[in-house]
């Protein structure tokens, strides 16, 4: 089925511009990029919903009938733009990119022990024969449009190698910059932590302007044995921005993964996430927060897949909804046969501000294993106000309790974020999600 | 002066009204069950007295200790003294009972004028009443109400009441639910707030709860009136013989 959008016209010249450039990298990467060009051209953006669960709830026509101009340049962003866009004031190790380019004037020195951090296009200009695995189609999950369109187009990414033990964090910066567009981006970042290693990361999405733009990102991450990975990935771009992520893991032996998704920005954002146990003895805990107002729409679409024996899984989520936002959690765990002794639960909250915010909650566990442990939930949202006049039924006022509500709630969740000034920043940005408070009395 | 004073309230939900000019007068130290069958107003009531929002006053008035009410928010309410135990309590998730009962009994002392209770003091009071309730000191540190069975959540409601002491105590369905250990436990919690500076409505659909606590009046609501009051005795003859000879009554004698 061809799709006919603008948008997917305006990527068929990006295509080749990226094509005939000298720096396009090499061969089996331009026969990559063909391969990934012609997949999104065949199948276009998934604007079809019906009969589509993985895009039933999330409606793409506005983002498919966009032009998006693909920078030739990147846009410029002073160090000091930097410094108020960024969502906390870190000074950790920073590698930053502009409209999926490599900044070097925004970045920090990335010369550190134990860790290799690099533009990805430098290591493709060098051959980078050994990435190739880390580009391409799943063995038994077909590649969706925006991870072939990435592909197609991404210019630029972080690549991580920890060899290791990093005791403070990295910081990884995307900023969609304010030049004219709306323009699109496809960052592309490729996390591998060798055997023993352990290292604590953060993704942040962030935009220097206010106008429209897309950002298609895609980021691969190894846990090799006996390795850990702390993953954060904030999503703070502006409120006209479409945001659709994804974000694959790939767990080998006796790893740790703990990651914690974010999202605030964008007007459309959407992520991915599939977490594959590649091999026993691992453990995952996959946590969210997501935090929606306007007519914002947060849609996370988790797969957890225990293809292996012996491995942990916890996943959850919470998302606190205000305006006529909406938001859609879709997490599916499967336990493939033979893959007993899996140990999994799952869970998605919501607290819901308004009465016009929607929610569509919708956990699965797919078992074909016999020795299982696994649960899920969901609860819809309990509306907030009924914990508000529950609250004040016992003399806290209304400003209080609402505050100890969503500190509450978002407690579950933020309570485990060892890095003490991005907790902060996340605590503070649960509580800018509080109303105003101008409540009437029923007389 | 009458502890609390129902004057010919109307209320509505959504369009639809619910209480039809009803009157109730409870004096301090008095206990008044309210009975009823489901859908008459009895929750409405207790929830219009507490300041719950979506209720619609259309006319008439509530009296606590001599003033009007209907201005004050749910909080003010709480604070002046107006206690509701809830039919179905409210989840919290991720607050703890401890620190909610602390930011309550906090807020109350506030308004007395009064500094914070100390922590120390503040936790072995809590913790005996909750001992006294039958809860380990291990639900303090849970998360209000989540994942609670239904009598510990009604039970909840009645470790709320001893900690927050209030003048007047509303008791919406607190027997709903329970088993009869679990009855037995909340009932001797209600009995230990009652006294002779206290009031207590005590809103059911069962007679049952009556054996544990005495009511000196028993009210019945039915259609959004209270048609019948009367002693103890009315309430055995209910649980005897139904609502309907009652409403049966009532109809024919608007008709006559």
């Amino acid at each position: 089925m061809a799709n006919t959008s603008t948008g997917s016209d305006n990527f068929s010249a990006a295509f080749a511009a990226v094509q005939s450039r000298p720096d396009a990298g090499p061969d089996w990467l331009r026969s990559l990029r063909e391969t990934a060009m012609l997949n999104f051209q065949e199948t276009g953006f998934p604007v079809q919903r019906k009969g589509n669960e993985a895009w039933k709830y999330t409606d793409l026509r506005a983002l498919a009938q966009t032009s998006f101009a693909y920078p030739e340049t990147p846009g410029s962003v002073s160090p000091s733009r930097l410094a108020s866009i960024l969502p906390f004031d870190d000074g950790f190790a920073r590698i930053t990119f502009v409209d999926g380019r490599f900044a070097a004037e925004l970045s920090t020195s990335l010369d550190l022990p134990g860790v290799t951090i690099s533009p990805l296009s430098r290591a493709l200009g060098s051959n980078g024969a050994s990435l190739r695995q880390h580009f391409g189609p799943g063995q038994d999950r077909p590649e969706d449009s925006f991870t072939s369109l990435n592909t197609a187009l991404f210019q630029d990414g972080a690549l991580i190698e920890v060899t290791g033990e990093i005791d403070t964090p990295l910081h990884v910066v995307y900023i969609t910059s304010d030049q004219p567009g709306p323009i699109a981006v496809f960052p592309r970042t490729i996390i591998i932590a060798r055997p023993m290693s352990r290292v604590a990361l953060i993704e942040s999405y962030v935009s220097a302007g206010d106008g429209q733009s897309l950002t298609d990102a895609v980021t691969d991450i190894v846990v090799e044995d006996g390795a850990t990975v702390d993953h954060y990935r904030l999503l703070v771009e502006n409120p006209k921005s479409y945001h659709v992520g994804r974000l694959n893991t790939v767990l080998r032996r006796d790893s740790t993964f703990q990651s914690l998704v974010y999202e605030t920005g964008s007007h459309l954002g959407r992520l991915d996430a599939v977490t594959l146990f590649d091999d026993t003895g691992s453990s995952a805990s996959l946590r969210g927060l997501y935090i929606t107002s306007g007519d914002q729409h947060i849609d996370n679409l988790i797969t957890i897949d225990h293809a292996k024996p012996h491995n942990t899984s916890r996943l959850s989520y919470k998302g606190i909804l205000d305006g006529k936002s909406s938001a859609v959690f879709g997490g599916t765990v499967f336990v493939r046969k033979g893959a007993d002794k899996t140990d999994s639960h799952q869970q998605d909250k919501n607290l819901l501000l308004s009465e016009e915010a929607v929610v569509n909650s919708k956990p699965a566990l797919e078992i074909y294993a016999d020795d299982v442990k696994a649960g899920h939930g969901a609860t819809a949202g309990a509306v907030a106000d009924e914990a508000l006049f529950y609250m004040q039924s016992r003399g806290i006022d209304a400003e209080t309790a609402m505050r100890l509500l969503v500190q509450g709630f978002a407690s579950e969740i933020l309570d485990a974020v060892a890095i003490e000034p991005l907790r902060l920043w996340l605590e503070q940005q649960a509580l800018n999600a509080l109303p105003r408070f101008e409540q009437t009395i029923s007389e | 002066m009458p502890l609390l004073e129902v004057r010919n309230l109307h209320v509505s939900v959504a369009g639809n009204e619910i209480l039809k000019g009803l009157d109730l007068t409870v004096n301090i130290g008095e206990v008044h069950a309210i009975m009823g069958p489901n859908g008459s107003g009895k929750s409405t009531l207790t929830n219009v007295i507490s300041g719950r929002p979506g209720y619609e006053v259309t006319s008439g008035e509530v009296l606590f200790n001599g003033e009007s009410i209907m201005h004050m928010l749910p909080d003010e309410r709480s604070r002046a003294g107006i206690f509701l135990a809830l039919q179905y309590p409210v989840e919290l998730p991720g607050i703890r009972n401890r620190e909610f009962l602390r930011t309550a009994v906090d807020a109350l002392r506030k308004t007395r004028g009064e500094d914070k209770m100390p922590i120390r003091e503040f936790n072995k009071m809590l913790e005996a009443k909750a001992k006294a309730l039958g809860f380990d000191a291990d639900m303090l540190k849970r998360n209000v109400n989540e994942g609670f069975s239904g009598g510990e959540k009604k039970r909840n409601e009645v470790l709320q009441l001893a900690v927050l002491d209030p003048k007047l105590a509303l008791m919406d369905e607190t027997d709903s639910g329970l088993d009869i250990d679990a009855l037995k436990v909340a009932s001797e919690g209600v009995n230990r707030f009652r006294g002779p500076d206290k009031g207590i409505v005590l809103v059911t659909h069962y007679q049952r709860i009556l054996n544990y606590i005495t009511p000196d009046f028993v009210h019945v609501l039915i259609d959004g009136r209270i048609v019948r009051s009367g002693s103890r005795e009315l309430a055995l003859e209910l649980e005897a013989r139904g609502y309907d000879w009652l409403r049966e009554e009532v109809e024919a004698g608007s008709s006559a």
